[in-house]
């Protein structure tokens, strides 16, 4: 319920969002020693890491799921699921709440930095090599005077198959 | 007006829906030959409920229907005739031409004008028997009171005089309005040169009650009152009170009824002294407004949303109130008596608190089930067959939001049920069975479900016929599929063995439809059919708000919750119990009989602290007649839970049916006991129990 609500303001701010047409604001998080950014409008919220409930047979980098004031919320690890940096739970592990097709959804991340805006511009197109992720689920890479984002088209990867969250046939 | 009332329809809507419904159940309950006047006077109050709001919002054409059907009931509830099958009938139909009125103007779908028509006729043609039939005492309340000639009789000089000049309205009317004003005292009517209606009235009523009335015909605005006689000095100090009265109880409509013959004499006598004119609008605006809120009003509306934020506020509640004890658990209960004692209050009082919210969003299966006896009795009587129907387990609470998507489903499952499952009564004689069939509608959590069933003692599904249908349809099939395979065949889209379509089913349309609703909710849909002995139809839904009687267990770390329903016991073996059948997982015996141990920690690939079933516990488990002893480390407690689902943000998981949030905060998942014997039975093969 509030989180259909929230998929709501989503989308109506999507909408503001395509009118307004200078930039996209991308929230910026780091995977070991990569530095990436996913579209802030699929961020629901940025939590601290909580015990988790395991999940029996799932694979490793799902964790499992936490409360989310009365959620139940899949948490996936993105160290161990993209073998980047330390698989380390501490007070600064970050959860990045992501709210993707009205389905909420967790990911453990090294750290989140700042949300940056970048003009089209700023975009280019990602190469057809070089990082972890497959370039299918990569908007592009975005530059910022030195500092370079790998733009996570995170929608698709975490409806993907691989990552398993979503049952296909659940529609 | 239009404007500020349109947000007041769908109120309208629904509160006439419920009431109709309402009515249903109490026609299709009560005894024809001796109704209970309380299920009279209640029937009464539903049709004079949707009436006043159908007038509110203009709706003539549902005033009307209900107007008939209100003056006729008032006269059964008043003794004046006998209550009749054929009343009851008629009842039951106008109640169908409302419903079609009401989603006429909702919805804009069509109403069949000579439906309505002919079941005003019939109304009226009762009504007017029953004038003929009647005692002379009471009859004129309803057809003479327009023509009431002046009775002489000792004048009960407590009322007042009004006159009332009607604008031009069609005479029936005329005729409705002087048998409603008629309820409340003597009247007499003359017809001036301009066509128009001019009542006087003699009543002890008060003028916004006869304004109010009024509106339920007209538009107030047209309305020409004016006092007369003797009391017209009186005004009233507060016209806006007034509007109270005249839903008094039957009690005292009754008396007004007896003494209006006996009144109506001084209405003619009475001069026209200090005739006071009223201004009718703002009265009948308000009296018309206000009347379905003076009916007894015990439910408020709330939007879903709103419960369910409420409901989501609530469980945060609880863990901080789990939080708090927590914390307060470890400081010395000496010291800090006082706040112990607090903080037990408030773990009290959260926890009725939680109670209460949650019971807000459930609902008793009772809200579905009440529609179906209508339904089956019209069509039984429809098909020539005798039905009797039975539910079992109305109480059974389910969320609002399935109940009101198991709706559809379940018409369709009791109509084939009846069409196809129950015989003819000569067949079902010729077969041996009573002649009249049985159809259960029955109900019941089971575990995280609710399976809800619906059987018929018909008979039962014809293996040869589906089959040589779905071939002929070019389904793939064979002739030595399992029964429960065939009997998934009538799910499939365009599919009907029965013989003749008829109106009421036999389209083949329907069943995909209902496996495919069914499964929308995460249901699932079970067939059993004898030939001869009839068929059921079991839907298991799952619960997405339900709360659960669980049993925790602990295994390694983990905690995860046992359904409650499926636990005969628990139990610590010998080791002597326990034997290994080669390559099949062990058994334990239990009472001299063998079941197959299913260790929990092996399944979920856990670290257990006990992995021998002598130093762990078994909890013995029950699914479909089969026993099973899970094994785990130790049992936690037993605790309600809420059954939360685990899908909306993730994937279905094998053997887990759902998670519920502990009161720590964490989540806990919940076994599917029926999975998880399944499973079992798949790793041993043979069957090992007897």
């Amino acid at each position: 319920m509030s989180q259909n609500a929230h998929t709501q303001t989503n989308a109506a701010l999507h909408e503001a969002h395509a009118g307004e047409a200078a930039g996209n604001e991308f929230l910026a998080f780091t995977l070991g020693n990569e530095e990436y950014g996913i579209d802030i409008l699929k961020v629901q919220e940025i939590r601290g890491y909580e015990p988790v409930t395991r999940i029996a047979n799932a694979p490793d980098f799902i964790k499992g799921v936490v409360n989310l004031r009365g959620i139940i919320v899949p948490i996936v690890d993105m160290r161990i699921k993209f073998d980047l940096g330390e698989p380390v739970y501490d007070q600064f592990t970050v959860v990045i709440i992501l709210n993707i097709a009205g389905r909420v959804m967790g990911m453990v991340v090294d750290s989140v930095s700042d949300v940056t805006t970048l003009s089209p511009e700023q975009i280019k197109a990602a190469p057809e090599m070089g990082t972890t992720f497959d370039t299918d689920y990569l908007i592009g890479l975005g530059t910022l005077g030195e500092r370079m984002l790998i733009l996570v088209d995170i929608d698709k990867l975490m409806s993907s198959a691989e990552m398993g969250l979503i049952e296909e046939a659940a529609a | 007006m239009t404007v500020e009332m349109s947000q007041f329809y769908q109120v309208f809507f629904d509160e006439a829906e419920e009431l109709l419904a309402e009515k249903e159940k109490l026609l299709l309950a009560v005894d024809v030959s001796a109704p209970d006047s309380e299920d009279l006077n209640a029937i009464f109050r539903a049709a004079h409920s949707i009436k006043g709001g159908a007038a509110t919002f203009g709706f003539t054409d549902i005033t009307e229907v209900t107007h008939m059907l209100e003056s006729l009931l008032d006269r059964i509830r008043k003794g004046e005739m006998a209550l009749t099958v054929e009343h009851v009938d008629a009842f039951l139909a106008a109640k169908d031409i409302l419903k079609m009125q009401m989603d006429g103007r909702r919805h804009g779908t069509s109403v069949d004008q000579d439906a309505v028509n002919s079941v005003c006729q019939r109304l009226q043609a009762l009504s007017q028997d029953s004038t003929a039939n009647a005692t002379p005492q009471t009859s004129s309340v309803e057809q003479h009171a327009a023509v009431a000639a002046p009775i002489q009789a000792p004048a009960t000089a407590v009322g007042r005089s009004f006159r009332i000049e009607l604008p031009e309205v069609p005479q029936r009317d005329v005729d409705a309005l002087a048998a409603e004003l008629g309820l409340l005292g003597v009247i007499n009517q003359t017809v001036l040169d301009n066509k128009r209606s001019v009542f006087s009235l003699v009543t002890s009523e008060k003028l916004d009650d006869i304004i109010a009335i009024c509106s339920f015909v007209l538009d107030p605005d047209d309305l020409k009152i004016s006092e007369e006689g003797p009391s017209a000095a009186i005004q009233e100090p507060d016209p806006g009170y007034g509007f109270f009265e005249p839903l008094k109880s039957a009690v005292d409509k009754k008396e007004t009824s007896a003494v209006e013959m006996a009144a109506a004499a001084p209405a003619e006598q009475q001069g026209t002294d200090a005739p006071v004119s009223v201004e009718g609008k703002p009265f009948g605006r308000r009296a018309a407004d206000k009347q379905p809120v003076t009916q007894e009003s015990s439910s408020i509306r709330v939007g879903i949303e709103k419960v369910d934020q409420l409901i989501n506020l609530v469980g945060e509640l609880v863990i901080t109130q789990a939080m708090i004890e927590q914390r307060t658990g470890s400081l010395d209960p000496i010291l800090h008596e006082r706040l112990l004692n607090s903080v037990g209050q408030l773990t009290r009082n959260t926890r009725d608190l939680q109670e209460a919210v949650m019971s807000i969003r459930m609902m008793p299966m009772d809200y579905v089930f009440s529609r179906f006896p209508r339904m089956v009795r019209d069509l039984a009587a429809k098909l020539g067959k005798k039905v009797e129907f039975v539910t079992r387990g109305a109480a059974t609470e389910l969320d609002k939001g399935l109940i009101e998507r198991i709706v559809d489903p379940l018409t369709h499952l009791v109509r084939n049920s009846v069409d196809h499952g129950i015989e003819m009564p000569d067949a079902r004689r010729a077969n041996g069975k009573d002649e009249a069939g049985k159809l259960v509608l029955a109900a019941a959590h089971q575990g995280g479900n609710i399976v809800i069933e619906v059987s018929d003692d018909g008979g039962g599904l014809h293996r040869d016929r589906i089959l040589a249908k779905a071939k002929q349809q070019g389904l793939p099939v064979s002739d030595t599929m399992p029964d429960s395979e065939v009997w998934q065949l009538i799910f499939a889209p365009g599919f009907s063995t029965a013989e003749a379509v008829t109106d009421v089913s036999g389209r083949g349309v329907g069943m995909d439809v209902v496996k495919r609703n069914i499964m929308a909710m995460g249901g699932t849909v079970e067939i059993r059919s004898a030939k001869g002995y009839g068929t059921t139809i079991a839907i298991s839904l799952p619960l997405t708000l339900a709360i659960l009687d669980g049993m925790s267990v602990k295994v390694g770390e983990e905690i995860y919750i046992l359904p409650l329903g499926y636990v005969i016991e628990s139990l610590q073996p010998t080791s002597a119990d326990v034997k290994e059948i080669a390559g099949q997982g062990q058994v334990v015996k239990v009472r001299d009989e063998y079941l197959p141990l299913i260790p929990l920690h092996k399944i979920f690939a856990i670290e257990p602290r006990f992995t021998e079933p002598s130093q762990g516990i078994v909890v013995i488990l029950e699914s479909d007649g089969k026993k099973a002893a899970l094994l785990v480390d130790n049992l936690v407690g037993q605790q309600q839970v809420v059954v939360k689902n685990l899908e909306s943000n993730f994937r279905k998981v094998a053997g887990i049916s759902g998670a519920t949030i502990l009161g720590d905060g964490g989540v806990s998942l919940i076994l599917d006991v029926a999975a998880l014997l399944r499973s079992s039975r798949q790793l041993n093969a043979a069957p090992i129990f007897s």
